[in-house]
């Protein structure tokens, strides 16, 4: 997903690294403004639109009826899709989804799916016949940079924001929501590590971390992408960067 | 397979490994006749197949960059490679996967010395036990080196994850399915640098450092066993022996 960027312009956002600085001026560990609000969608069971900044994208929850898995005839099922929309970017395509859609989709999955963040087990209707299924609908509306934690973000509060289903099947009090995972993407340029890189950043960097974690701080899930690479120490500062600011990100799912 | 009680039994794992213990490791270099490159890796019961065509001209050219080359990497798995026959061709695991491969090759090779060229890296799952991305791309490794494509350094990579509360090395089909956490780790040796790093489960950070600890210590013996085969392939040895 990277764009063109001119040479002066990809030195500027490197030197600025080395001093620690950044293009829009925020320090290294400082997010752009986020904004969470939820329910604007009356047809989704719960939705919610996140902006870090100019980056905006919304999610949708579905819940319909499904047949569980083979192997899992108890248990309710999870479909995490992003599409990054045409309108969002010069630099995306209709079409079926690429590698960058796919890997949104799933580094977002990851995070609730292995923090057990909604309780699976209490979703099933049937057993081996009827499931409830919970599918979030990413859509990247446009794309300023960090589609994963606001992609994340918004997965969460759409979540938390689920209205129960008017079916009789349906028994539960609400969608057994237990944990908030929130992903913290690290940009290091320069040799210099930020959160929540903007776009220019993005179209710089050496690489990047994910790192997805839960109230007590401890991971659920990562993702690297880039062309580059992370020391050890880098990945153990990273971890410090992530935890601290999760807490943050957290604070606006309410 | 029901899930066992126990995965770790008086210090063994169900195979009889050690904890930190590596499945038996295998590697050959140019096992292909046509491609540029290519490397064959066994380990325990993964069988990976990585072939490597290039530099050669780009096609589409309108995929071609004035300035570098392109590096193309396509992970797939045979429909017979896994207990429930795979449907054939790319799904959104073998689509992450590919990427990840590739961003994790990338940062030892040279590709600015080709420009509008491509380098293509097929990767062929032929029988999976679990670490199979991890097997590609050591596999892949191999395979640049055997094709002559300069490199900085080799990329060795292997997964570590956490069964019964404890962390282990290379985990198996059972282990990764009733385990907790599986953490694949690609790294670029020489320097130490980690250029794949992937997680899900759930870790503390005491955890998360020991899984480190492991990795680079698995990968380091992956690493011993890529350049002898290389060794092995190339070496020359002296007449009448």
């Amino acid at each position: 997903m990277y764009e063109m960027i001119s040479k002066v312009r990809r030195d500027y956002i490197g030197d600025l690294a080395r001093q620690g600085k950044r293009v829009d001026g925020r320090a290294l560990n400082q997010y752009r403004e986020v904004s969470v609000e939820v329910g604007s969608i009356k047809s989704a069971q719960g939705s919610a639109l996140v902006k870090l900044g100019r980056t905006q994208v919304l999610a949708g929850v579905k819940i319909q009826h499904a047949e569980p898995f083979a192997d899992r005839p108890d248990s309710g099922v999870l479909i995490v899709n992003a599409e990054l929309l045409p309108l969002a970017s010069p630099t995306f395509e209709s079409g079926r989804p690429g590698e960058d859609a796919i890997e949104l989709a799933r580094v977002v999955d990851r995070g609730i799916r292995e923090s057990e963040a909604i309780d699976l087990e209490k979703l099933a209707i049937k057993s081996g016949e009827d499931v409830w299924a919970v599918f979030i609908d990413i859509y990247a509306l446009d794309h300023d940079g960090n589609l994963i934690d606001a992609s994340a973000l918004a997965a969460m509060a759409a979540l938390l924001n689920v209205k129960t289903p008017e079916d009789e099947a349906w028994t539960l009090p609400g969608l057994p929501v237990t944990k908030k995972p929130v992903a913290v993407t690290i940009a290091k340029i320069n040799g210099k590590l930020m959160v929540d890189p903007c776009l220019d950043e993005e179209n710089v960097m050496d690489a990047r971390i994910t790192m997805t974690t839960i109230e007590d701080g401890s991971l659920c899930a990562m993702q690297k992408g880039g062309i580059g690479c992370f020391s050890r120490e880098e990945l153990e500062q990273a971890y410090e960067l992530a935890r601290a600011k999760s807490v943050e990100l957290r604070a606006h799912l309410g | 397979m029901e899930k066992p009680e126990k995965l770790i039994i008086d210090g063994k794992r169900l195979d009889g490994r050690a904890p930190e213990e590596m499945r038996p490791l295998k590697i050959e270099a140019g096992v292909l006749k046509r491609a540029d490159g290519s490397a064959y890796v066994e380990l325990g019961e993964n069988k990976v197949l990585a072939a490597v065509y290039g530099p050669r001209e780009m096609h589409p050219r309108h995929l071609q960059r004035p300035d570098t080359a392109v590096l193309r990497c396509r992970y797939n798995m045979a429909p017979f490679s896994v207990e429930e026959r795979k449907r054939p061709g790319p799904d959104r695991r073998s689509v992450e996967i590919s990427k990840v491969t590739r961003q994790a090759l990338e940062p030892v090779l040279f590709l600015e010395l080709y420009p509008r060229s491509v380098i293509d890296i097929f990767i062929e799952v032929l029988q999976a036990d679990a670490g199979t991305r991890t097997a590609g791309i050591t596999a892949a490794a191999v395979a640049l080196a055997d094709a002559g494509i300069p490199m900085r350094d080799l990329v060795s990579s292997v997964a570590v994850g956490k069964i019964d509360d404890m962390i282990v090395l290379d985990l198996t089909k059972e282990e990764d399915q009733w385990g907790t956490t599986d953490m694949p780790v690609a790294i670029v040796p020489r320097k130490k640098l980690v250029s794949l790093l992937q997680m899900d489960g759930n870790l503390t950070e005491e955890e998360f450092k020991r899984a480190l600890d492991l990795a680079f210590r698995g990968c380091e013996q992956i690493y011993q066993a890529q350049r002898q085969a290389l060794k092995e392939k190339y070496a020359i040895k002296p007449e009448g022996e």
